[in-house]
């Protein structure tokens, strides 16, 4: 029998804290981090790279904004699953998210266990 | 005139910071008004607002405190950058509720950080700021709310 094959995760993110916070608090064995990015151009550089399945995507970063890189990203790879951790808590904001390409949102500030079943909803 | 909703917004954006992300909620001092630039601490989170009122919005916090918020989010470094990268995300969350609360009525910037005892904090003339102290266990922040 073959072995499910571990999930790539990504985290995008300007700030170093949520970043460590997300890499800290994600419980899934089956979750392999390939990589953080401070910011859209640099994400859209390392998912070319690592090619992952999951990434989770702050909105409000320099040189490109999350919005922006979700839609490269589901260019490069529709199948890709986008988590949108973001302090932005208005509904036009998710909607915009969802509408070019994220799975979900989760609004930071956020608990482990939130970040833990929005992560596991992403992954069904 | 700020309204007591719009005060509201802003200062639940800032104890809701504490509330979640360091599992211990935070409260709050008397506010009380203020003529001219109030005195900051160390690090201080900015967002400029514009549209229906215009001024700032902050958040100042000693490093004592945001050392133990550090901790209390299990992070182990507690850089420069670090305290700054926090005071970043306060201001951010502060600037979420903003503009779930108020919508297109109200432009709200990307924060900015600034460190230091005596930094340029943009005021206006002849405005009064809301000072509103946010305690957190042995320690004390300021949010300040300097609108039109």
């Amino acid at each position: 029998m073959n072995a499910r094959r571990p999930m790539k995760l990504m985290i995008v993110d300007d700030s170093n804290i949520m970043r460590r916070r997300i890499e800290r608090s994600q419980q899934f064995e089956d979750l392999q981090l390939v990589g953080t990015a401070g910011n859209g151009v640099e994400a859209i550089e390392l998912f070319k790279r690592t090619d992952p399945d999951v990434v989770t995507m702050d909105l409000t970063m320099p040189r490109m904004d999350g919005i922006e890189c979700i839609s490269h990203l589901v260019a490069l790879k529709p199948e890709v699953r986008i988590l949108v951790v973001s302090a932005l808590a208005d509904k036009a904001t998710a909607v915009e998210a969802m509408e070019k390409g994220a799975n979900g949102f989760l609004n930071k500030p956020f608990t482990d266990r939130q970040l833990n079943e929005a992560i596991a909803e992403l992954m069904r | 005139m700020l309204h007591e909703q719009e005060l509201k917004t802003f200062v639940e954006g800032t104890t809701n910071f504490f509330e979640v992300a360091a599992q211990q909620p935070a409260s709050i001092g008397s506010p009380y008004l203020l003529e001219g630039t109030p005195q900051v601490h160390e690090y201080t989170g900015v967002i400029n607002i514009s549209g229906k009122r215009e001024g700032v919005v902050f958040f100042t916090a000693p490093k004592a405190m945001l050392t133990v918020l550090l901790m209390k989010m299990q992070e182990n470094d507690f850089s420069h950058e670090t305290m700054r990268d926090l005071v970043g995300e306060v201001a951010n969350t502060i600037s979420g509720n903003a503009r779930r609360d108020f919508g297109r009525e109200f432009v709200i910037s990307v924060p900015s950080v600034l460190s230091g005892e005596k930094p340029e904090i943009p005021h206006k003339p002849g405005l009064r700021s809301f000072i509103i102290p946010i305690n957190w266990r042995s320690h004390s922040a300021k949010l300040v709310v300097s609108l039109t």
